[in-house]
């Protein structure tokens, strides 16, 4: 049974009267590697800088072991931060950036020896593979090597919990693959838990145990990344993880939802008779067939090569669909489509529904997905603000 | 594109050194010269220099403009410290026309600074009960110290990360102590060049201290406008050689340090990059 380490209970702020966070419920077990998932302003660093004690929440508590923290300074708290762009101290060599906090007195402890302090930092530089680092300048690193500095800084006064905000952002696509590996196996092998905050999707699935998806200041949906995949709670969860079409549909019964004026089987039950719900229906599990033995049929309008298997839209009636495909369609051509009962999700209707999971302007919205240092200067404004 | 300056190009630049630096060449040539002429060469003496350093009120002067320089330096390098570090926290609405006075005593004349200290220090006084001195000497310094010494931290708070106090305070500081731990150190270079700054920028001062010392005290460029009047002497020619050096001598220091700052610089920047 896991154990409750953290607990945010009905945490709100605001900054300059906006509402970066709106009344926030979070649990967080100890051991865990849970991560705060969504866009540039979501509140998911507020968050976490309440968690490290650098902001104190308008109205709410925050529980660390059961005992309200509220008003306990950071540097008494059992949480260490790595910090997006490091924040290493540059006056200082790699072995003393790591040892910085082992030479400070302990409230309550005895100061450290040097012996034990090397001996510390040394086993640390191990586990982020820079031994031989120790006398270097930090400012002669690469951004990857500042990145394990950061982290081996944060580790070595082995904390309870591990903040870590967004801290391969400033990294290349491959040393981020890499560097999220090591993370995750650095976590399984401390037992630390880890609060780890992305705008990144992938990131988030691949690492975490429970994500966190939040959206204006409001967690929007909590669970194992496999649920969050594949049972998104609303229109903005579905199209923020992944891709997704997201259509009107009505619940004719269970197990029965109407498209487009076509009856679809689903799995999803619960729901009133002719309820109107969003439909989603990831773009990998529509299969292609002859438009005879399709259950809709359409027409190929876009087709982009992505290695793996090609993304085409297409329009159905006018509303165009994302369909991931190994097989090369070419423009248009006229196809049909097949959806099996678990490939269709249902949700209920939110305040997200009609704001996503269109395809018409599918290119523009790509480019702002995977436009990073967008998102870096919002983070920076919000910082600002404080 | 990159054309080499041709002859025309060349004798310019040289005449321009040559007006800059022919008659600090004289003058150190001319601190050497055995007989007080001015004009022709005599021989090599090291006379003046002994002169000078027996010379009672010249070195009172030097005394005082270097007591001045000191104190003044070093105050204004800790104002200058906390003012840099305060206006950089500030929000512009305030950090902007702050900085706008901050940087009155650098835009303006010297002379008008001078004599609205020189003002402004009589009027109190009168009020207040005390004369122009070298109290009121040491002030003005501070005073036209503390842009130069802001000027030069602020950049280094800019390049500093945002994160960085609360990094520090995360490993276990109290704001105090990632205040000393962090911060200073962190922008040492800035503040050691304030500090160097305005310790020259003191040094050299005439015009504010003129007006600022009063009737009974005087520094050394006093001093030497003072023995002009008379008759002048060649021991003005030893002490120019001995300022010249010692202020070139610093600024040497002033940049080269601002070089290896650079290259740091860069090379961090080259190391992100990667």
């Amino acid at each position: 049974m896991a154990k409750e380490l953290i607990r945010l209970s009905k945490c709100s702020m605001a900054f300059d009267g906006d509402v970066v966070l709106d009344n926030i419920d979070l649990c967080i077990n100890d051991k865990e590697f849970l991560t705060l998932l969504g866009p540039s302003g979501c509140g998911k660093t507020t968050t976490l800088r309440i968690i490290g004690g650098f902001l104190k929440p308008a109205s709410g508590d925050v529980l660390f072991d059961g005992v309200r923290i509220n008003d306990v300074p950071p540097h008494k708290r059992a949480v260490n931060t790595v910090f997006q762009k490091y924040a290493l101290f540059t006056h200082l060599n790699v072995f003393e950036n790591i040892a910085f906090g082992l030479r400070l007195a302990r409230p309550g402890g005895k100061k450290l020896s040097k012996d034990e302090i090397a001996s510390r930092v040394m086993e640390m530089l191990e586990v982020v593979s820079l031994k031989g680092f120790e006398k270097r300048d930090v400012s002669s690193l690469s951004g990857g090597q500042q990145q394990r500095v950061a982290i081996a800084r944060a580790l070595v006064n082995r904390p309870k919990v591990l903040l870590l905000d967004e801290p391969l952002g400033a990294l290349d696509m491959r040393l981020r693959k890499d560097m999220q590996n090591e993370l995750k196996q650095m976590q399984q092998a401390t037992g630390i838990t880890f609060i780890y905050v992305t705008h990144d999707q992938e990131e988030a699935l691949a690492m975490s145990d429970t994500v966190v998806v939040m959206e204006n200041g409001v967690i929007q949906q909590i669970g194992t990344p496999e649920d969050i995949y594949n049972e998104p709670e609303n229109a903005f969860v579905a199209d923020f993880i992944g891709e997704s079409n997201i259509v009107d549909g009505i619940m004719l019964d269970d197990g029965l939802v109407e498209i487009f004026g076509r009856k679809f089987k689903c799995l999803d039950k619960g729901f009133k008779p002719s309820e109107p719900v969003d439909v989603v229906i990831r773009p990998e599990d529509i299969d292609i067939v002859s438009p005879e033995k399709g259950q809709l049929t359409g027409k190929v309008i876009s087709v982009t090569f992505r290695g793996l298997m090609y993304d085409i839209i297409v329009d159905f009636n006018g509303f165009k669909w994302l369909i991931q495909t190994t097989d090369l369609s070419p423009i248009g051509t006229t196809l049909g489509i097949k959806i099996d009962p678990d490939g269709i999700h249902i949700m209920s209707k939110s305040q997200f529904s009609g704001m996503y999971g269109d395809y018409s302007s599918y290119s523009a919205e790509y480019d702002e997905i995977s436009d990073v240092d967008y998102e870096v200067e919002i983070e920076d404004a919000e910082g600002a603000r404080e | 594109m990159n054309k080499k300056p041709g002859i025309l190009g060349r004798s310019y630049t040289a005449l321009i050194l040559l007006f800059l630096y022919a008659p600090i060449a004289i003058l150190i040539i001319f601190s050497f010269n055995s007989t007080r002429s001015r004009t022709v060469w005599t021989g090599f003496t090291l006379d003046w220099y002994r002169s000078l350093f027996a010379n009672s009120s010249i070195m009172d002067a030097l005394y005082t403009s270097l007591i001045v320089a000191l104190i003044s330096a070093v105050v204004a390098t800790i104002i200058g410290t906390f003012a840099a570090i305060g206006f950089h926290n500030m929000r512009s609405k305030w950090r902007t026309p702050l900085t706008h006075i901050n940087n009155i005593p650098m835009m303006n004349a010297d002379i008008a600074t001078a004599v609205s200290l020189s003002l402004l220090f009589i009027t109190l006084g009168s009020v207040l009960r005390f004369r122009l001195g070298f109290g009121t000497l040491l002030l003005a310094h501070i005073i036209f110290n503390i842009p130069y010494v802001v000027l030069s931290i602020t950049p280094k708070l800019r390049q500093l990360d945002n994160n960085l106090v609360d990094a520090a305070c995360d490993l276990g500081c109290t704001w105090m102590k990632a205040f000393w731990k962090v911060i200073v150190p962190e922008i040492r270079p800035g503040i050691v060049n304030g500090l160097i700054i305005a310790f020259t920028l003191s040094i050299d001062d005439f015009v504010i201290s003129y007006f600022t010392a009063g009737g009974n005290i005087m520094t050394l460029p006093m001093q030497i406008f003072s023995m002009t009047r008379r008759r002048v002497s060649p021991e003005i020619n030893a002490l120019s050689t001995i300022l010249f050096l010692s202020v070139l001598v610093l600024l040497i220091i002033i940049n080269i340090r601002g070089a290896r700052q650079e290259e740091k610089q860069k090379k961090r920047q080259a190391a992100l990059n990667k």
